[in-house]
Protein backbone atom coordinates (compact mmCIF):
# COMPACT_ATOMS: atom_id res chain seq x y z
CA UNK A 1 0.00 0.00 0.00
CA UNK A 2 2.73 2.60 0.91
CA UNK A 3 4.22 2.24 -3.09
CA UNK A 4 1.06 3.44 -4.02
CA UNK A 5 1.07 6.49 -1.74
CA UNK A 6 2.85 9.92 -2.34
CA UNK A 7 3.36 12.07 0.51
CA UNK A 8 3.56 15.75 -0.60
CA UNK A 9 4.85 18.43 1.58
CA UNK A 10 4.91 22.04 0.96
CA UNK A 11 7.26 24.11 2.47
CA UNK A 12 6.64 27.90 2.64
CA UNK A 13 9.53 30.26 3.70
CA UNK A 14 11.02 33.73 4.47
CA UNK A 15 11.74 33.53 0.67
CA UNK A 16 10.25 31.27 -1.30
CA UNK A 17 8.29 27.91 -1.86
CA UNK A 18 9.47 24.30 -2.21
CA UNK A 19 7.71 21.04 -2.21
CA UNK A 20 8.62 17.41 -1.34
CA UNK A 21 7.50 14.30 -2.34
CA UNK A 22 8.59 11.05 -0.43
CA UNK A 23 6.95 7.36 -1.26
CA UNK A 24 8.19 6.01 1.79
CA UNK A 25 8.50 9.33 4.04
CA UNK A 26 12.15 8.47 4.64
CA UNK A 27 13.75 9.18 1.41
CA UNK A 28 12.33 13.16 -0.31
CA UNK A 29 12.86 14.62 -2.97
CA UNK A 30 12.34 18.35 -3.29
CA UNK A 31 11.53 20.75 -5.59
CA UNK A 32 11.72 24.38 -6.22
CA UNK A 33 11.79 27.23 -5.01
CA UNK A 34 9.02 28.56 -6.35
CA UNK A 35 7.95 32.13 -6.04
CA UNK A 36 12.21 32.90 -5.38
CA UNK A 37 13.02 35.36 -2.70
CA UNK A 38 9.46 36.20 -2.08
CA UNK A 39 7.36 35.14 1.37
CA UNK A 40 5.28 32.35 1.95
CA UNK A 41 3.25 32.72 5.31
CA UNK A 42 0.79 30.12 4.40
CA UNK A 43 0.26 27.20 2.74
CA UNK A 44 -1.84 24.40 2.74
CA UNK A 45 -2.85 21.32 0.72
CA UNK A 46 -6.31 20.12 -0.34
CA UNK A 47 -7.00 16.98 -1.16
CA UNK A 48 -10.78 16.67 -1.46
CA UNK A 49 -12.49 15.56 -4.09
CA UNK A 50 -10.18 13.54 -5.51
CA UNK A 51 -7.73 16.40 -6.67
CA UNK A 52 -4.06 17.90 -5.11
CA UNK A 53 -4.26 21.14 -5.15
CA UNK A 54 -1.77 23.26 -3.28
CA UNK A 55 -2.46 26.77 -2.27
CA UNK A 56 0.57 29.33 -1.38
CA UNK A 57 -0.46 32.97 1.00
CA UNK A 58 2.63 34.60 -1.47
CA UNK A 59 3.97 38.01 0.35
CA UNK A 60 5.55 40.51 -2.60
CA UNK A 61 6.86 43.08 -0.98
CA UNK A 62 6.60 45.17 -3.80
CA UNK A 63 4.00 43.67 -5.67
CA UNK A 64 1.64 42.59 -2.77
CA UNK A 65 0.39 39.78 -1.17
CA UNK A 66 -1.61 36.91 -3.00
CA UNK A 67 -2.91 33.46 -2.58
CA UNK A 68 -1.91 30.98 -6.01
CA UNK A 69 -2.49 27.69 -6.17
CA UNK A 70 -1.34 24.63 -8.21
CA UNK A 71 -3.33 21.56 -8.93
CA UNK A 72 -0.19 19.68 -10.73
CA UNK A 73 2.36 19.85 -7.48
CA UNK A 74 4.18 22.67 -8.78
CA UNK A 75 4.54 22.59 -12.44
CA UNK A 76 1.98 25.45 -12.94
CA UNK A 77 0.41 27.76 -10.43
CA UNK A 78 -3.02 30.16 -10.75
CA UNK A 79 -4.17 32.96 -9.21
CA UNK A 80 -7.55 34.72 -9.44
CA UNK A 81 -7.07 38.09 -11.52
CA UNK A 82 -9.16 40.36 -9.60
CA UNK A 83 -7.22 38.36 -6.70
CA UNK A 84 -8.88 35.92 -4.08
CA UNK A 85 -8.53 37.98 -1.10
CA UNK A 86 -9.14 41.30 -0.83
CA UNK A 87 -10.86 43.49 1.35
CA UNK A 88 -14.07 45.27 0.35
CA UNK A 89 -13.93 48.86 -0.97
CA UNK A 90 -15.97 50.01 1.34
CA UNK A 91 -13.63 48.82 4.46
CA UNK A 92 -10.85 51.04 2.98
CA UNK A 93 -8.53 48.32 3.90
CA UNK A 94 -5.66 46.62 2.14
CA UNK A 95 -4.52 42.49 2.53
CA UNK A 96 -1.23 43.12 4.19
CA UNK A 97 -0.56 39.24 4.75
CA UNK A 98 -2.48 35.56 4.08
CA UNK A 99 -1.63 33.68 7.26
CA UNK A 100 -3.25 30.41 7.33
CA UNK A 101 -5.17 28.48 4.38
CA UNK A 102 -7.71 25.91 5.90
CA UNK A 103 -9.90 23.69 3.62
CA UNK A 104 -12.90 22.73 5.63
CA UNK A 105 -13.78 19.30 6.44
CA UNK A 106 -14.34 16.68 3.29
CA UNK A 107 -18.22 17.02 3.13
CA UNK A 108 -17.75 20.61 2.90
CA UNK A 109 -16.37 20.56 -0.91
CA UNK A 110 -14.94 24.05 -1.96
CA UNK A 111 -14.82 25.47 1.13
CA UNK A 112 -11.26 27.00 2.24
CA UNK A 113 -11.04 29.53 4.63
CA UNK A 114 -8.05 32.45 5.24
CA UNK A 115 -7.49 33.71 8.01
CA UNK A 116 -5.36 37.22 7.23
CA UNK A 117 -3.64 40.57 8.60
CA UNK A 118 -4.93 42.85 9.03
CA UNK A 119 -7.27 40.45 11.68
CA UNK A 120 -9.68 38.82 9.28
CA UNK A 121 -11.21 35.64 8.02
CA UNK A 122 -12.31 35.22 4.79
CA UNK A 123 -14.56 32.26 3.36
CA UNK A 124 -14.13 30.35 -0.39
CA UNK A 125 -17.11 28.54 -1.18
CA UNK A 126 -15.53 27.82 -4.82
CA UNK A 127 -12.04 25.76 -4.02
CA UNK A 128 -10.19 28.91 -2.97
CA UNK A 129 -10.46 30.38 -6.22
CA UNK A 130 -11.89 33.98 -4.28
CA UNK A 131 -12.52 34.88 -0.80
CA UNK A 132 -14.95 36.78 1.11
CA UNK A 133 -14.48 38.89 4.05
CA UNK A 134 -16.60 37.69 6.97
CA UNK A 135 -18.51 41.05 8.31
CA UNK A 136 -19.12 39.10 11.68
CA UNK A 137 -15.29 39.25 12.75
CA UNK A 138 -14.68 42.67 10.56
CA UNK A 139 -17.54 44.52 12.51
CA UNK A 140 -16.82 43.04 15.99
CA UNK A 141 -16.89 45.82 19.19
CA UNK A 142 -13.70 44.19 19.82
CA UNK A 143 -11.95 45.32 17.08
CA UNK A 144 -10.62 48.52 18.23
CA UNK A 145 -8.94 46.85 21.23
CA UNK A 146 -7.58 43.95 19.48
CA UNK A 147 -3.57 44.49 19.39
CA UNK A 148 -0.78 42.83 17.18
CA UNK A 149 1.62 40.17 17.89
CA UNK A 150 5.38 40.79 17.02
CA UNK A 151 4.51 39.42 13.63
CA UNK A 152 1.60 41.74 13.08
CA UNK A 153 -2.48 41.66 13.84
CA UNK A 154 -3.88 39.07 12.44
CA UNK A 155 -5.86 35.94 12.33
CA UNK A 156 -3.54 32.51 12.27
CA UNK A 157 -5.45 29.67 13.21
CA UNK A 158 -8.93 28.64 11.77
CA UNK A 159 -10.87 25.55 13.30
CA UNK A 160 -13.74 24.44 11.37
CA UNK A 161 -16.31 22.23 13.67
CA UNK A 162 -16.31 18.14 12.39
CA UNK A 163 -20.35 18.22 13.72
CA UNK A 164 -21.49 21.78 12.63
CA UNK A 165 -21.09 23.78 9.83
CA UNK A 166 -21.91 26.77 11.62
CA UNK A 167 -19.64 26.84 14.22
CA UNK A 168 -15.82 28.13 13.87
CA UNK A 169 -13.31 29.09 16.26
CA UNK A 170 -10.67 31.29 14.92
CA UNK A 171 -8.05 32.77 17.02
CA UNK A 172 -5.61 36.05 16.84
CA UNK A 173 -2.74 37.62 18.15
CA UNK A 174 -3.54 39.61 19.97
CA UNK A 175 -6.99 39.16 20.91
CA UNK A 176 -6.86 35.50 21.66
CA UNK A 177 -9.76 32.99 20.79
CA UNK A 178 -13.22 33.69 19.14
CA UNK A 179 -15.91 31.28 18.65
CA UNK A 180 -19.39 31.62 16.26
CA UNK A 181 -22.21 29.40 16.54
CA UNK A 182 -24.38 31.22 13.50
CA UNK A 183 -21.75 30.97 10.31
CA UNK A 184 -20.09 33.62 11.52
CA UNK A 185 -22.59 36.38 12.01
CA UNK A 186 -21.70 36.91 15.13
CA UNK A 187 -18.17 35.95 17.31
CA UNK A 188 -17.65 35.72 20.93
CA UNK A 189 -14.85 35.60 22.95
CA UNK A 190 -13.92 32.54 24.48
CA UNK A 191 -11.01 32.66 26.50
CA UNK A 192 -11.92 32.00 30.19
CA UNK A 193 -9.07 30.63 32.05
CA UNK A 194 -6.17 31.46 29.60
CA UNK A 195 -3.95 33.90 31.33
CA UNK A 196 -1.98 36.54 30.24
CA UNK A 197 1.36 38.07 31.67
CA UNK A 198 1.21 41.74 29.82
CA UNK A 199 -1.87 43.05 31.67
CA UNK A 200 -2.61 43.74 34.90
CA UNK A 201 -6.04 41.69 34.71
CA UNK A 202 -4.17 38.10 34.51
CA UNK A 203 -7.45 36.66 33.02
CA UNK A 204 -9.05 38.94 30.73
CA UNK A 205 -12.34 38.10 28.65
CA UNK A 206 -9.97 38.89 25.76
CA UNK A 207 -6.82 40.61 24.45
CA UNK A 208 -4.46 37.09 24.71
CA UNK A 209 -1.88 36.84 22.47
CA UNK A 210 -2.73 32.85 21.73
CA UNK A 211 -0.39 31.28 18.87
CA UNK A 212 -2.42 28.12 17.94
CA UNK A 213 -5.30 26.49 18.41
CA UNK A 214 -6.56 23.05 17.11
CA UNK A 215 -9.19 20.56 17.67
CA UNK A 216 -9.35 17.10 19.04
CA UNK A 217 -10.11 14.04 16.40
CA UNK A 218 -12.49 12.43 18.59
CA UNK A 219 -14.88 15.46 19.96
CA UNK A 220 -14.89 19.00 18.40
CA UNK A 221 -15.49 20.34 21.35
CA UNK A 222 -12.05 19.49 22.60
CA UNK A 223 -9.48 21.79 21.16
CA UNK A 224 -5.99 23.11 22.54
CA UNK A 225 -4.11 26.44 22.38
CA UNK A 226 -0.51 26.85 23.20
CA UNK A 227 -0.15 30.09 23.80
CA UNK A 228 2.27 32.77 24.79
CA UNK A 229 2.99 31.15 27.75
CA UNK A 230 0.94 28.53 28.45
CA UNK A 231 -0.86 25.31 27.05
CA UNK A 232 -4.08 25.18 27.76
CA UNK A 233 -7.48 22.10 26.72
CA UNK A 234 -10.83 23.40 26.38
CA UNK A 235 -13.55 20.30 26.85
CA UNK A 236 -16.61 22.45 26.16
CA UNK A 237 -15.87 24.68 22.70
CA UNK A 238 -13.65 27.35 24.65
CA UNK A 239 -16.55 27.83 27.90
CA UNK A 240 -13.09 27.37 29.96
CA UNK A 241 -9.99 26.71 29.78
CA UNK A 242 -7.42 24.74 31.93
CA UNK A 243 -3.67 23.96 31.68
CA UNK A 244 -1.93 21.16 30.25
CA UNK A 245 1.95 22.35 30.65
CA UNK A 246 2.77 20.11 33.25
CA UNK A 247 5.38 17.55 31.88
CA UNK A 248 6.43 19.85 29.27
CA UNK A 249 9.69 21.74 29.62
CA UNK A 250 8.23 25.30 29.22
CA UNK A 251 5.50 26.40 28.41
CA UNK A 252 5.90 28.93 25.52
CA UNK A 253 5.88 27.69 21.93
CA UNK A 254 3.93 28.47 19.01
CA UNK A 255 2.69 25.27 17.44
CA UNK A 256 -0.26 22.64 18.60
CA UNK A 257 -0.81 19.69 16.36
CA UNK A 258 -3.67 16.89 16.92
CA UNK A 259 -4.16 13.38 15.13
CA UNK A 260 -6.33 13.31 12.19
CA UNK A 261 -8.09 10.07 13.39
CA UNK A 262 -6.85 9.32 17.02
CA UNK A 263 -8.84 11.13 20.28
CA UNK A 264 -6.21 13.05 22.68
CA UNK A 265 -3.12 12.38 20.72
CA UNK A 266 -1.56 15.41 20.55
CA UNK A 267 1.83 17.28 19.58
CA UNK A 268 3.92 20.60 20.73
CA UNK A 269 7.17 21.96 20.60
CA UNK A 270 8.03 24.09 23.46
CA UNK A 271 10.43 26.88 23.51
CA UNK A 272 12.17 28.56 26.43
CA UNK A 273 9.99 31.37 27.38
CA UNK A 274 9.29 34.56 25.90
CA UNK A 275 12.73 36.26 26.21
CA UNK A 276 14.97 33.51 24.51
CA UNK A 277 12.25 31.72 22.28
CA UNK A 278 14.25 28.96 21.38
CA UNK A 279 14.48 24.47 22.63
CA UNK A 280 14.81 24.55 25.81
CA UNK A 281 18.80 24.35 26.70
CA UNK A 282 18.96 23.48 22.84
CA UNK A 283 17.68 20.11 22.74
CA UNK A 284 15.01 20.23 19.87
CA UNK A 285 12.18 18.05 20.58
CA UNK A 286 8.50 17.15 19.71
CA UNK A 287 6.21 16.56 23.25
CA UNK A 288 3.31 14.28 22.57
CA UNK A 289 0.44 13.39 24.51
CA UNK A 290 -1.88 10.58 24.15
CA UNK A 291 -4.04 11.69 26.74
CA UNK A 292 -5.30 14.79 26.17
CA UNK A 293 -2.46 16.65 27.81
CA UNK A 294 -2.42 14.81 31.74
CA UNK A 295 0.97 13.37 30.38
CA UNK A 296 3.77 14.26 28.05
CA UNK A 297 6.93 12.27 26.46
CA UNK A 298 9.90 13.43 24.41
CA UNK A 299 10.54 12.48 21.03
CA UNK A 300 13.68 13.39 19.50
CA UNK A 301 15.23 10.40 18.01
CA UNK A 302 16.77 12.02 14.54
CA UNK A 303 16.67 15.27 15.82
CA UNK A 304 19.89 18.03 15.75
CA UNK A 305 21.31 18.71 19.06
CA UNK A 306 22.03 21.41 19.90
CA UNK A 307 19.95 23.80 17.72
CA UNK A 308 18.45 27.13 19.18
CA UNK A 309 16.05 27.84 16.41
CA UNK A 310 12.32 28.09 17.30
CA UNK A 311 9.46 26.40 15.22
CA UNK A 312 6.84 28.99 14.12
CA UNK A 313 3.54 28.89 14.22
CA UNK A 314 2.27 27.43 11.34
CA UNK A 315 5.54 25.65 10.31
CA UNK A 316 4.76 22.35 11.62
CA UNK A 317 1.82 19.61 10.31
CA UNK A 318 0.71 16.04 10.34
CA UNK A 319 -0.51 14.08 7.56
CA UNK A 320 -3.14 11.76 7.07
CA UNK A 321 -1.64 8.57 6.27
CA UNK A 322 -4.30 5.81 6.84
CA UNK A 323 -1.46 3.89 8.97
CA UNK A 324 0.90 5.85 11.16
CA UNK A 325 0.04 9.62 10.78
CA UNK A 326 3.28 11.74 9.45
CA UNK A 327 4.81 14.63 11.83
CA UNK A 328 6.38 17.49 9.96
CA UNK A 329 8.07 20.96 11.06
CA UNK A 330 10.75 23.74 10.05
CA UNK A 331 12.71 25.84 11.96
CA UNK A 332 13.80 28.83 11.47
CA UNK A 333 17.24 27.55 10.81
CA UNK A 334 15.56 26.02 7.46
CA UNK A 335 15.89 22.69 8.80
CA UNK A 336 12.85 20.18 7.48
CA UNK A 337 12.06 17.28 9.36
CA UNK A 338 9.45 14.26 9.26
CA UNK A 339 8.26 11.80 11.20
CA UNK A 340 6.65 8.63 9.56
CA UNK A 341 5.86 6.92 12.65
CA UNK A 342 3.94 9.61 14.87
CA UNK A 343 6.87 11.19 15.99
CA UNK A 344 8.88 8.06 17.15
CA UNK A 345 12.05 9.20 14.81
CA UNK A 346 12.39 11.84 12.26
CA UNK A 347 14.43 12.28 9.07
CA UNK A 348 15.65 15.30 7.56
CA UNK A 349 14.02 16.73 4.55
CA UNK A 350 16.06 19.87 3.71
CA UNK A 351 18.52 22.03 4.94
CA UNK A 352 19.59 25.40 5.12
CA UNK A 353 16.61 26.98 3.40
CA UNK A 354 15.67 30.27 4.13
CA UNK A 355 13.07 30.73 7.57
CA UNK A 356 10.54 28.21 7.51
CA UNK A 357 7.00 29.90 7.91
CA UNK A 358 4.40 27.21 7.05
CA UNK A 359 4.61 23.50 6.68
CA UNK A 360 1.75 21.20 5.47
CA UNK A 361 1.96 17.53 4.20
CA UNK A 362 -0.90 15.02 2.73
CA UNK A 363 -1.10 11.35 1.29
CA UNK A 364 -1.95 11.34 -2.36
CA UNK A 365 -2.91 8.10 -3.42
CA UNK A 366 -1.53 7.27 -7.21
CA UNK A 367 0.39 10.70 -7.23
CA UNK B 1 -5.80 62.13 -27.80
CA UNK B 2 -2.93 62.08 -25.91
CA UNK B 3 -0.23 58.63 -26.75
CA UNK B 4 1.03 58.41 -23.56
CA UNK B 5 4.38 55.53 -22.88
CA UNK B 6 4.03 53.05 -20.23
CA UNK B 7 7.05 50.87 -19.55
CA UNK B 8 7.05 48.27 -16.87
CA UNK B 9 10.27 46.09 -15.33
CA UNK B 10 10.20 42.19 -16.37
CA UNK B 11 8.31 40.81 -13.70
CA UNK B 12 5.16 42.75 -14.03
CA UNK B 13 5.22 42.03 -17.83
CA UNK B 14 3.41 39.14 -17.57
CA UNK B 15 0.53 40.87 -15.77
CA UNK B 16 0.39 43.61 -18.33
CA UNK B 17 -0.19 41.06 -21.47
CA UNK B 18 3.46 39.94 -22.03
CA UNK B 19 4.50 43.34 -22.74
CA UNK B 20 7.38 45.28 -21.27
CA UNK B 21 6.06 48.86 -23.11
CA UNK B 22 3.13 49.66 -24.14
CA UNK B 23 1.34 52.78 -25.58
CA UNK B 24 -1.91 54.25 -24.54
CA UNK B 25 -4.30 56.70 -25.75
CA UNK B 26 -5.62 59.28 -23.15
CA UNK B 27 -7.66 62.75 -23.39
CA UNK B 28 -6.05 65.36 -22.96
CA UNK B 29 -6.16 66.22 -19.01
CA UNK B 30 -6.02 62.71 -17.85
CA UNK B 31 -4.18 61.75 -14.65
CA UNK B 32 -1.94 59.43 -13.93
CA UNK B 33 -4.91 57.65 -11.94
CA UNK B 34 -6.89 57.78 -15.27
CA UNK B 35 -4.59 55.73 -16.63
CA UNK B 36 -4.16 53.26 -14.38
CA UNK B 37 -7.88 53.12 -14.18
CA UNK B 38 -8.03 52.32 -17.99
CA UNK B 39 -5.07 49.85 -17.77
CA UNK B 40 -6.63 47.70 -14.54
CA UNK B 41 -9.84 47.49 -17.13
CA UNK B 42 -7.77 45.40 -19.64
CA UNK B 43 -5.34 44.25 -16.47
CA UNK B 44 -6.64 43.62 -13.83
CA UNK B 45 -3.71 41.64 -12.31
CA UNK B 46 -1.66 44.24 -13.54
CA UNK B 47 -3.79 47.29 -11.47
CA UNK B 48 -3.67 45.47 -8.01
CA UNK B 49 0.07 44.69 -8.44
CA UNK B 50 0.84 48.14 -8.36
CA UNK B 51 -2.27 49.55 -6.37
CA UNK B 52 -3.92 47.81 -3.24
CA UNK B 53 -7.52 47.32 -2.94
CA UNK B 54 -7.99 51.02 -1.37
CA UNK B 55 -6.26 52.37 -4.94
CA UNK B 56 -2.82 53.34 -3.59
CA UNK B 57 0.50 52.73 -4.98
CA UNK B 58 1.65 49.95 -2.93
CA UNK B 59 4.31 51.20 -1.06
CA UNK B 60 7.49 49.68 -2.46
CA UNK B 61 6.36 50.79 -5.80
CA UNK B 62 7.97 53.83 -7.64
CA UNK B 63 5.64 55.78 -10.38
CA UNK B 64 7.57 57.94 -12.65
CA UNK B 65 5.88 60.55 -15.17
CA UNK B 66 9.08 61.31 -16.99
CA UNK B 67 12.23 62.05 -14.90
CA UNK B 68 9.73 62.79 -12.10
CA UNK B 69 8.28 60.16 -9.32
CA UNK B 70 4.65 60.88 -8.79
CA UNK B 71 5.12 61.10 -4.96
CA UNK B 72 6.58 64.53 -5.84
CA UNK B 73 3.87 65.42 -7.86
CA UNK B 74 0.45 64.70 -7.25
CA UNK B 75 0.47 61.10 -7.10
CA UNK B 76 -2.40 59.29 -8.91
CA UNK B 77 -3.74 63.17 -9.64
CA UNK B 78 -0.73 64.42 -11.51
CA UNK B 79 -1.96 65.57 -14.96
CA UNK B 80 -0.41 63.17 -17.95
CA UNK B 81 1.20 65.09 -20.55
CA UNK B 82 0.92 64.56 -24.40
CA UNK B 83 3.66 62.21 -25.14
CA UNK B 84 4.68 61.48 -21.59
CA UNK B 85 6.77 58.29 -20.47
CA UNK B 86 5.26 56.65 -17.41
CA UNK B 87 7.94 53.80 -15.86
CA UNK B 88 6.90 51.97 -13.23
CA UNK B 89 9.39 50.07 -11.25
CA UNK B 90 10.08 48.53 -7.88
CA UNK B 91 11.76 50.53 -5.19
CA UNK B 92 15.05 49.20 -3.70
CA UNK B 93 13.54 47.24 -0.82
CA UNK B 94 14.29 44.01 1.02
CA UNK B 95 16.87 41.83 1.64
Amino acid sequence: MENQQNTVMAIGTKKGLWLAQSRNRQDWTLSGPYFTTLEVPSVAIDTRGGRTRVFAGVNDWHWGPTVVHSDDLGATWSESEQGAVKFPEDTDTALARVWHIRPDTADRPGVVWAGCEPISVFKSTDDGENFELNRGLWDHPHRSQWGAGFGGAAVHSIVPNAGDPNVLHAAMSTGGVYRTTDGGASWEPKNQGIRVDFDPNPFPEFGQCVHHITADAGDPDRLYAQNHGGVYRTDNAGEEWTSIAEGLPADFGFVFLAHPRTPGTVWTIPLKAAEERNPVGGRLSVYRSTDAGASWEEQHQGLPEPDYNAVLRDAAAVDDHPEQVGVYFGTRGGEVFASPDEGGSFNTVARRLPDVLSVRAAVVVGG
Amino acid sequence: MHTITIEVPSVLATALGGNRRLEAHMPPGSSLGNLLDELGEAYPLFARRVRDERGQVRRFVNIFIGPDNIRALQGLDSPLPAGATVMIMQSVAGG
